[in-house]
C-alpha cells in the first residue's frame, strides 16, 4: 500500500551513528502515518532507548519498521532484534532503576510506558527481540491501551 | 539510501562564555559520543574559566532519552562540585511530556523556560547569591 512507502524498512544498529538514523527514520515514518508531535516524540524516544539497548547489551542488531492497520487506524510497529546474550530475568530488566551497566535503568520500563503495545521475546544465549507498536491517535481497541501481545 | 539519510547529523557543540556563565546550545540529534565529549568539555571549561553558572539551551533538541538525561544530570552534578550552578533552558513541551510519561524526572536539574530566564535565574542575587560579593572569593 502507498502509505507504507518510506515507512517499512530494515535498519542496522551497529554504532551510535546508527542510533541517529533510527531516530530520524522513526520520526519521519510516524509523521507520514499521521502521528501528532507528542506521539512522534514519545515513539522516537522509546525507539532511541530500545535501539541503544540493542547496541550496548545486544552487541548490535537491527530494527525492522512496519506500517500496521486495524480498520481505519494506522500504526507503526518497531522490532529491535539482536543475537546477544538475551535477558535471563525480564522482570528485573523492566524494573525502574535496574541496570547491569552504568545507565539509569529507565530505558525498558520507560519505553514500555511510551508506547501502546510492548513485547519482549528473549532467550538467554540466543538473543532478544523487543517489539513495540503505537497508533496515530487512539489505539484500535479502546480500554486496552497497553495490552501486551 | 534515501536522501533523508545523507545529512550529516552532528557538529561539535560550541561553549560560549557570557560573563560568569558558560552558554551551551544543543541542536539537532546528538551522537552519544558527542554528548559524552560535551560533558568533559564543560567540566574542563568550568575549571579553567572559574565560571559560576552553566546554561544549557535544549530548545533545538527534539528528544531527550535516558542517555541524554543522564548526561545533563551528570554535567549539573560535576558543575556543582566546581561551585557552578546549571540551568537547562528551553525544553520543548513534547519533550517534557515524554520525560514525565517515561518516568524520567531528573530531580537534580534546574530548568528555565528560555535562555534569558536562565541567565536571570543565575544572575539574580535574591535567588542565587552569586552576584553578592563575598570576601575571599576570586
Ligand atoms: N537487548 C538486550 N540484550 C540483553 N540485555 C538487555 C537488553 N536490553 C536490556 N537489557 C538488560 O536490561 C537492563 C535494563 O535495561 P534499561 O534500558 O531499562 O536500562 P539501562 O540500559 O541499563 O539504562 P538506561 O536505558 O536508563 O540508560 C540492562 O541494564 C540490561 O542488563
Ligand atoms: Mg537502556
Amino acid at each position: 500500500m502507498e502509505a507504507a512507502a518510506g515507512v517499512d524498512a530494515r535498519l542496522p544498529i551497529r554504532s551510535d551513528l546508527d542510533l541517529v538514523w533510527v531516530r530520524q527514520h522513526v520520526r519521519q515514518a510516524a509523521a507520514r502515518l499521521g502521528f501528532g508531535l507528542v506521539e512522534q516524540t514519545k515513539l522516537v524516544t522509546a525507539a532511541s532507548e530500545l535501539a541503544r539497548n540493542t547496541l550496548v547489551y545486544g552487541g548490535g542488531g537491527q530494527l525492522t519498521t512496519t506500517r500496521v492497520a486495524h480498520g481505519r487506524a494506522q500504526g507503526l510497529r518497531l522490532a529491535f532484534s539482536d543475537r546477544g546474550p538475551g535477558i535471563a530475568d525480564l522482570e528485573q530488566a523492566l524494573r525502574d532503576g535496574y541496570t547491569s551497566g552504568d545507565g539509569l535503568g529507565m530505558g525498558l520500563g520507560g519505553a514500555r510506558r511510551l508506547v501502546h503495545q510492548f513485547a519482549i521475546d528473549s532467550t538467554p544465549g540466543v538473543g532478544t527481540t523487543v517489539t513495540v507498536t503505537s497508533w496515530a491517535g487512539r489505539p484500535p481497541r479502546p480500554g486496552h491501551p497497553r495490552e501486551e501481545w | 539510501m534515501t536522501d533523508e539519510f545523507s545529512r550529516p547529523p552532528v557538529a561539535p557543540v560550541p561553549v560560549l562564555r557570557l560573563g560568569d556563565v558558560l552558554l551551551v546550545t544543543l541542536q539537532g540529534d546528538l551522537h552519544d559520543s558527542t554528548a559524552e565529549q560535551l560533558q568533559q568539555d564543560i567540566t574542563e571549561r568550568i575549571g579553567s574559566s572559574g565560571a559560576t553558572g552553566v546554561v544549557i539551551d535544549i530548545s533545538g533538541i527534539e528528544i531527550v532519552d535516558s542517555f541524554l538525561g543522564r548526561v545533563l544530570a551528570e554535567i549539573a552534578a560535576k558543575a556543582g562540585l566546581l561551585a557552578a550552578r546549571t540551568v537547562v533552558a528551553g525544553m520543548r513541551p513534547a519533550v517534557a511530556i515524554t520525560l514525565v510519561e517515561m518516568g524520567l524526572t531528573l530531580p537534580g536539574l534546574r530548568t528555565a523556560l528560555n535562555t534569558e530566564a536562565a541567565l536571570h535565574l543565575l544572575g539574580d542575587p535574591a535567588r542565587s547569591g552569586s552576584a553578592v560579593p563575598r570576601p575571599g572569593r576570586r
